[in-house]
């Protein structure tokens, strides 16, 4: 790194929004890494697609009733995530099915209460396609509080995780409280889902919860260690992406994903050639 | 004799869909049985049901022993075998009764434990291997190590010789027979030649439940029984089957 290309840098974290960005980009990195990596090892990244875009309905109607669209995400996001286990386990309804109706219900409900929202809906492309450049400090409070929600329950409970994803029904009979933990799990999810949609955007987050898992997987496999890596790999990928999103002046949603998908290729690559 | 489980009258099942239909069985301290049975005839259900997966439609079923002192080896086609996850956790994973909070306290003896059944079974040098890079054979130990961890009063095996080589095969059925001394074992196998050998007794089931006080069982009492199975027999494992009859056609392979 040259000297020119390090004092542009030390200039862009004079800036508010930068730092803000910077540290957006952490949390992000650390909870989707986290919550990523027990999504993609448990095989649930569909019912993970079908909770973030119903949060879509949660922002339409926060625009409406004029509250914090995210209050609102955040409520879809956990109702359906309920609603996706409640249709399958006692609504005989087959599981992708369920996942599909909870999906396509939230995004109508969303375009329906934007359309009956009179005037212009402000910053609704954010949420859609993410701006990791406006985030606000409060939205990073909330991101740090559940970065550290997140860390605290995995670390605890690491094990009884590590035993429920691997094997749900042994879990079961050595009486570990599954159906708590499935629950406990969901909100999780949930919350890391809307409280990360201002980076990258409902279309895009699936990105930051499987791509750098997958990079970490090529490298490792052990969950705790996934993990981690996951977590690196999604913090490169984003303060990367951030850069080039200031510098190109694209949507930072679209360059952080892109770059994920680069790191992925060359992990992948260098792993393949080693072996 | 300590009797370990009771079931009486049980019918248990899926949904709507009734599989096994008034069933009685008593398991003992020493029993080995055998579980027999075609495709679909109940099996896995029976299993489940005592392990509290599935609940009973009617009747009885009550545990004398702690669910916990169950030790489990489902079908290893229900395990995610590119899960992230070593050998050495998946064994530790059987003394569930420590995870909750289990990060921060170490747990010498549980890691210990662990040690002792994989060195047992000669596995313990794959111990930090991924579990989806085992052979099947490899895997069927490793679940072994997992069930044994509780130091069970009964084990429930789960067809534990599918996608094994004939080699282990044996190797787990002389296992389990020493095992046997300690424990009671209930083994479900659709290889009913096998199995004759070694267990004690054998539960016919197909949508019934029929309990032979012996390891030999005629063809005509299973036709009689309504429980047609594929008669499969291995290389050189023994296989003192189905008595009578002329032996030849037990030794085509049908597999």
């Amino acid at each position: 790194m040259n000297t020119n290309t390090m004092n542009i840098l030390i200039e862009l974290f004079s800036y508010d929004f930068f730092v803000n960005a910077f540290l957006a980009s952490l949390l992000a990195a650390i909870s989707c890494g986290i919550v990523g990596t027990y999504i993609v090892s448990r095989r649930i990244v569909f019912i993970s697609g079908g909770i973030t875009h119903a949060s879509f309905g949660g922002i339409g109607m926060g625009y409406y009733l004029g509250i914090n669209p995210l209050f609102g995400a955040a409520i879809f996001a956990i109702l359906s995530g309920m609603g996706i286990q409640l249709f399958s386990s006692k609504g005989k309804v087959r599981e992708d099915s369920s996942i599909a109706i909870w999906w396509s219900l939230g995004m109508a409900i969303g375009i329906i209460f934007v359309y009956l929202t009179p005037g212009y809906a402000p910053n609704l492309m954010s949420y859609l396609f993410g701006s990791i450049l406006t985030v606000s400090s409060g939205e990073l409070w909330l991101m740090l509080a559940l970065a550290i929600i997140i860390i605290l329950f995995f670390t605890f409970f690491y094990r009884t995780i590590l035993y429920i994803s691997f094997d749900e029904d042994f879990a079961k009979t050595s009486d570990l409280p599954v159906n708590l933990f499935n629950y406990l799990l969901m909100i999780l999810i949930s919350l890391t889902i809307v409280l990360n949609i201002r980076v990258v955007g409902i279309i895009l987050i699936l990105s930051l919860l499987t791509i750098p898992q997958a990079t970490a997987n090529v490298l490792t496999r052990e969950f705790d260690r996934m993990m981690v890596y996951s977590v690196g790999f999604a913090f490169l990928a984003a303060f990367i992406g951030l850069l080039i999103s200031y510098f190109a002046d694209i949507p930072s949603g679209a360059t952080i994903i892109f770059t994920q998908v680069i790191i992925f290729g060359l992990v992948k690559l260098i792993k393949t050639l080693n072996v | 004799m300590k009797k370990l489980i009771e079931i009486k009258n049980l019918s248990a099942g899926y949904d709507d869909n009734v599989v096994l239909e008034n069933i009685n069985l008593d398991v003992f301290s020493g029993d080995f049985i055998g579980v027999i049975g075609p495709n679909g005839g109940g099996k896995t259900t029976l299993i489940k049901t005592i392990l509290g997966l599935i609940k009973p439609i009617s009747g009885e079923l009550t545990l004398h022993i702690s669910k916990t002192n169950i030790g489990y080896l489902p079908q290893v086609n229900q395990i995610d075998k590119r899960f992230p996850i070593s050998v050495f956790d998946v064994v530790r994973s059987g003394k569930s009764d420590s995870a909750l909070f289990s990060s921060f306290h170490k747990n010498k003896a549980e890691k210990e434990k662990a040690e002792s059944l994989l060195d047992e079974m000669g596995i313990l040098a794959i111990r930090n291997k991924a579990i989806g890079e085992l052979s099947g054979g490899q895997m069927q130990r490793v679940f072994l190590c997992r069930a044994l961890m509780n130091n069970p009063e009964l084990l429930v095996l789960d067809e534990p010789s599918t996608y094994v080589d004939n080699n282990f095969e044996g190797e787990l059925y002389l296992k389990l027979k020493e095992l046997n001394e300690q424990m009671a074992i209930l083994l479900i196998s659709h290889d009913v030649g096998t199995i004759s050998f070694f267990v004690k007794t054998i539960a016919c089931v197909n949508r019934n439940l029929h309990h032979h006080p012996s390891n030999i069982i005629t063809e005509e009492q299973l036709t009689s029984y309504n429980c047609p199975l594929q008669i499969i027999t291995h290389g050189n494992i023994p296989h003192t089957v189905l008595k009578l009859h002329d032996e030849h056609q037990h030794h085509e392979h049908t597999h």
